[in-house]
């Protein structure tokens, strides 16, 4: 599987910024930002709340276009793309939403099949019970989303991120709401999927979150200080 | 996709029902007055009447001269002179009963019913002018425009009512259908974050108002045509007000509203979803 990601990715640059920059009501929130995700990467982005991760993550799947700069997307400039080119974009980055933004009049099992069913695209219920068992949610497909709880919701949206086999994976503060041993198993889910091949950009202000998982794969620290993004040193 | 909605789902079918009831009558109304001036300017259109106004002892020559010129006239089916009796009673209803009209010199009046073909109307002017010089042709030309005219007018409006009825209906829905894309802008915000194209969520919008609107008008047709049915039915003296309604396959006509109704609100509902999305990133 990794090598067949490696190969649907090619030589290509998932997503890059080139001096990009986001101003919102006259203020700069992120300036200067130039950065590339190469393909099988784990990296996480830190930084205090406030400055910036979400924008910066909205910026990766085209929910924000930059003010100034350049965004790549799949070797496609943002500005470039109509409406349909950004939604078929969206299709091959799944995004794990903080507040999970699922569909509560829908059960679980739907929310999670969402992006497959918007593609037109069938999947067998037992390759979705398997998705939702490997995320732990196996006995949970009917449920409906207010009943989760904080925990089941963010593994869901995990679930639902990975179920169109999308080569880059956003996280924004998925452990934000967890307790300890919840954000681990999360984290591990995180790592295997980037041993399958994915890759995945976390934004988190949870450090001892970022050192676990450094303890188990070569992730790399983004952090957003005075609107910049700098390589985190090893004071992490 | 789209959570059920109760105020604008009430509202589309509501709309539509309403709309497509009075659509119904609007079709009755235009359909039967259409009718109505047409049997009026039929019936004008195939006679003439030949007025003989000459010196009494003219009056027999002339009348002879020109029942003469009728029958050799191509397009005249019949000419006949009426009788005095005839002129009497044509004049009872403005003079009254009593009085001696024996006495007045009265035109002689000659009823002229064409062929279907019909006939030369300034030919056969001259022709009498040459033989009969006290005879006057009225092809009831000055009744008939009017009659033509009233004809096309009401059924103008008519058609004009359907179409006004159909705009309020758009407008109607296009009002329910941003409503409904407000009230759910959150899923239409996960949707598009998904992958969703708009014309995927819009569709899921579209359908679901077309098949309200469909319902709805379905419902409104039903209702009308029961009510055109208990309307009145045609009576000489009741005349237009109770000429009311359709005839034999026209009963199925205002079907035709249920997927214009449809078409209405696919288009109002399509124009509304992708004028909101457009705003969505």
């Amino acid at each position: 599987m990794v090598r067949k990601q490696a190969a649907r990715n090619g030589t290509q640059t998932l997503i890059a910024f080139e001096n990009a920059a986001y101003s919102y009501g006259g203020g700069e929130l992120l300036s200067e930002i130039t950065l590339r995700l190469a393909p099988g990467s784990f990296h996480f982005l830190t930084g205090p709340s406030g400055s910036g991760k979400s924008t910066f993550l909205k910026l990766c799947y085209a929910e924000l276009l930059p003010t100034a700069g350049r965004v790549t997307l799949f070797d496609r400039e943002v500005r470039d793309l109509s409406r349909d080119d950004v939604a078929l974009t969206r299709r091959r980055i799944g995004v794990v939403h903080q507040d999970c933004q699922f569909l509560d009049h829908l059960p679980l099992s739907s929310n999670v099949a969402l992006p497959l069913i918007v593609a037109g695209r069938t999947t067998a219920t037992g390759d979705l019970q398997d998705l939702l068992t490997w995320v732990g949610l196996g006995p949970l497909a009917t449920a409906l989303p207010p009943s989760l709880s904080g925990g089941e919701r963010q593994r869901a949206a995990l679930a639902r991120a990975i179920i169109m086999g999308p080569d880059v994976i956003l996280a924004d503060e998925p452990t934000g709401n967890l307790d300890w041993e919840m954000s681990l198993r999360l984290l591990t889910l995180l790592v295997e999927l980037n041993r399958m091949g994915k890759t995945i950009l976390v934004a988190t202000h949870d450090l001892n979150v970022i050192r676990q998982a450094k303890s188990q794969i070569a992730a790399r620290v983004l952090r957003i200080a005075k609107r910049r993004i700098q390589l985190a040193g090893a004071d992490l | 996709m789209v959570p059920p909605s109760g105020a604008s789902a009430w509202l589309t079918s509501f709309t539509s029902g309403a709309m497509t009831f009075l659509a119904v009558f609007a079709m009755a109304l235009s359909l039967a007055s259409g009718k109505l001036a047409n049997r009026w300017a039929e019936a004008l259109d195939r006679t003439a009447t030949v007025r003989i106004s000459a010196p009494e002892d003219q009056m027999a020559i002339q009348t002879k001269a020109v029942l003469e010129v009728l029958k050799t006239t191509p397009g005249i089916a019949e000419a006949r002179a009426l009788t005095p009796e005839e002129s009497t009673k044509l004049l009872e209803p403005w003079f009254g009963p009593d009085l001696p009209l024996q006495d007045l010199p009265l035109p002689q009046l000659v009823a002229v019913t064409e062929t279907g073909a019909g006939y030369d109307a300034e030919g056969l002017r001259q022709r009498l002018a040459a033989e009969a010089p006290g005879a006057v042709l009225d092809d009831h030309l000055r009744w008939r425009r009017p009659m033509a005219e009233a004809a096309g007018r009401l059924r103008l409006l008519g058609l004009l009512s359907i179409v006004l009825i159909g705009l309020a209906m758009a407008a109607m829905i296009t009002l329910a259908a941003n409503a409904a894309l407000a009230a759910n802008a959150q899923v239409i915000r996960v949707l598009r974050l998904v992958g969703a194209r708009d014309t995927y969520i819009a569709r899921a919008f579209v359908r679901r108002f077309t098949l309200r609107a469909a319902s709805g008008a379905l419902a409104g047709v039903v209702l009308g045509l029961i009510g055109v049915a208990l309307l009145p039915a045609q009576d000489a003296a009741g005349g237009f007000l109770t000429g009311l309604g359709f005839s034999g396959l026209g009963w199925l006509l205002p079907l035709v509203l249920v997927p214009l109704a449809a078409l209405v609100a696919f288009l109002a509902t399509r124009t509304a979803a992708f004028r909101t999305l457009k705003r969505l990133t």
